[in-house]
């Protein structure tokens, strides 16, 4: 079972609509978004919802007004500002909680509770192309990547239980946690970027994040038409770093046409997407399978990455499996 | 005043329109990059920096000397970042929150304050727009930790010398983007009337409802996709203080490095307008009103 994840870095470069169309292309994968703050893979593949989960993450402070007798510990310990204090009540800021407990500890007057925190939802959905596993998070919740590492752990066991060989994951923007979780476990990181200032800073960083967990990373350019120059500049970078560049996908509006409708670009008949992702499709597998690249993609002998031994992405990342473990048999209680 | 500028879906323009924003803002300004995992709006403010520091979080370090292996600092710690066995102690740095539990809980003084680098803040001047921003170090998993310190930097550049500021949050509606927009006078939601770009925009309203600030949005790309954002907004209250157009020409100056504002004379004095009506705020409870009636 191959595991492969759609990034970008810089938001809104259109990893949600390639992840779409690849799978539509791809036919038989278990398709994830890790995107679980903002999710919008729902909105292109239209999913019947098979199985509902509740996701609950760590724990919140709140303050019992009847049992506090405002000595102000809690706040005077609080490293995250947290606690606010009007006249002689304290009270808790849930969106500034961390669920650190050490208010809870150091209360003198034990009136502080520390109840699990509802972070949102998870779901096991069928589409027509497929098994689709995605999550929504409660707007404003946190701990997206403990979600993350729960929906790849689904995504595993489907993927056995169906004989799927492919995981395709449309992951988060940024670099933080929702994104290093997305990596870990992944055979190949596909960075779909575009040719604009903003889109190659951002890949070089989320290029060096890759480097930095061992994923073996390739490129799509989104967007090349957009600039001519910076669009160059690129597809030079990639070659002098050993990626290879998958696809070059023109600027054109039928993409939202496509996401209006509710399809993937590829499902609207006469557009140049089909052939190009088709392409990129294909070489995508045979990396993710770990073969040597080939043709016009990238130097055949120069893997990506291929001289610094594997380590282990994140030391978070056995024990957030580990804490999973600990939220699937809760769930299953529930 | 502080205007936060952020979105559900990322790359609808919150950059864009922070730069232009400044550009036209016509008053003491700073320019604040919150999107401390993919700092941009340098890329098009272009500031001469003058200054620079890194920073760090407190982390634990066990002094196994001191330790009697009892376990308090590990029972309380809700990130995992801390293990006792028996005559062994564990710290995992990269878990560790900062909140100071096991420190403060070690009945033997055994746990000393150690620190982890969590980024860069860098600021400086572009014109006479102030900037600052942060840059969180590749490998780093939290960003709230280094966006409460740029914000901490930037009350001390406000006291040094008063200014407006408008502030680039990152995209998404969980932790780092609420963190960005808390502080905040008023919340500009930066949005594009495509499905996912509406779908988005309303996990954003949801996220950013409880805060009790002011909110208003700007329609980026309008004239692309549906009108369900417009319906939306005239649902919720929420006004519509600026449409940008779908135009080619501006993503492709956009991809040239350019501030829009100054691209053409129509953009400008849609920025200025939008400029306008966030400096005479009072004017904006009329407008959610009339968005209502």
């Amino acid at each position: 079972m191959r595991e492969i994840v759609i990034i970008s870095g810089k938001g809104g470069t259109g990893k949600t609509s390639v992840t779409g169309a690849l799978a539509h292309l791809a036919g038989s994968t278990i398709i994830c978004d890790l995107d679980v703050d903002a999710p919008d893979l729902h909105l292109l593949l239209r999913p019947t919802i098979r199985q509902r989960q509740a996701f609950y993450a760590g724990h919140e402070a709140v303050i019992d007004p009847e049992v506090c007798d405002g000595c102000g510990t809690c706040a005077a310990l609080c490293q995250f500002g947290a606690i606010r204090c009007e006249g002689h009540d304290y009270r808790v800021v849930p969106w500034r909680c961390e669920g650190c407990k050490v208010c809870v500890a150091f209360c003198p007057a034990a009136a502080i509770r520390f109840p699990e925190r509802h972070c949102g939802h998870w779901f096991v959905s069928d589409t027509r192309f497929g098994t689709l596993v995605h999550a929504q998070l409660f707007p404003g919740a946190e701990n997206s990547g403990k979600l993350v590492m729960l929906l790849k752990q689904q995504a595993r066991e489907l993927a056995a239980a169906q004989g799927a060989e492919i995981i395709l994951a449309d992951g988060p923007p940024g670099l933080g946690c929702p994104v290093i979780s997305s990596l870990s476990g992944a055979h190949l990181a596909v960075v779909v970027t575009e040719p604009t200032p903003s889109g190659r800073h951002d890949l070089a960083r989320v290029v060096e994040l890759c480097r930095h967990f061992q994923t073996p990373t390739a490129v799509i350019l989104n967007k090349f038409d957009l600039h001519s120059g910076e669009a160059e500049q690129l597809a030079a970078d990639c070659r002098d770093q050993g990626l290879p560049l998958l696809a070059r996908l023109p600027h054109d509006p039928v993409i939202t046409e496509a996401m209006v409708q509710g399809l993937v670009v590829t499902e609207l008949p006469g557009t140049k997407f089909g052939g190009l992702l088709r392409e990129a499709w294909e070489q995508i597998v045979a990396l993710a399978a770990g073969a040597a690249l080939s043709g016009s993609a990238g130097p055949a002998e120069k893997r990506p990455h291929p001289t610094v031994p594997r380590k282990e992405p994140f030391a978070e990342i056995s024990s957030l499996e580990s804490r999973n473990q600990e939220a699937d048999v809760m769930l299953r209680r529930k | 005043m502080i205007i936060a500028v952020a979105s559900g879906k990322g790359g609808t323009g919150k950059t864009t329109v922070s730069a232009s924003l400044a550009t036209v803002w016509g008053r003491p300004v700073m320019a604040v990059d919150l999107d401390v995992e993919e700092p941009n709006l340098h890329l098009f403010l272009r500031p001469e920096l003058t200054g620079a520091k890194k920073a760090y979080l407190q982390v634990p370090r066990v002094e196994e000397a001191k330790c009697t292996f009892c376990g308090a600092c590990a029972d309380l710690c809700q990130f995992k970042a801390i293990s006792v066995f028996d005559q062994v102690v564990l710290t995992f740095p990269d878990m560790c929150h900062g909140c100071g539990g096991c420190l403060a809980i070690c009945p033997a003084g055994a746990v000393q304050p150690d620190q982890r680098e969590l980024g860069l803040i860098q600021w400086g001047r572009a014109g006479d727009i102030g900037f600052l921003n942060g840059t969180l170090r590749i490998g780093e998993a939290m960003s709230p930790p280094l966006m409460r310190q740029v914000k901490a930097r930037l009350q001390e550049m406000l006291a040094a010398e008063p200014r407006d500021v408008i502030l680039d949050a990152p995209p998404g509606v969980s932790c780092p983007a609420v963190h960005a927009v808390l502080d905040s006078d008023v919340i500009l939601l930066v949005t594009e009337p495509t499905p996912f770009g509406v779908y988005d925009f309303q996990l954003a309203w949801e996220a950013f409802t409880p805060l009790g600030k002011p909110m208003a949005a700007v329609i980026n790309r309008a004239g692309l996709g549906t009108d369900a954002i417009y319906r939306f907004c005239g649902e919720q209250g929420l006004p519509i203080l600026a449409e940008i157009p779908y135009d080619r020409a501006i993503a492709a100056a956009y991809a040239q490095g350019r501030i829009i504002a100054k691209v053409s004379a129509p953009l400008r004095t849609l920025f200025l307008n939008l400029a306008r009506r966030l400096q005479s705020w009072p004017d904006l409870d009329q407008a959610r009103e009339a968005a209502c009636a």
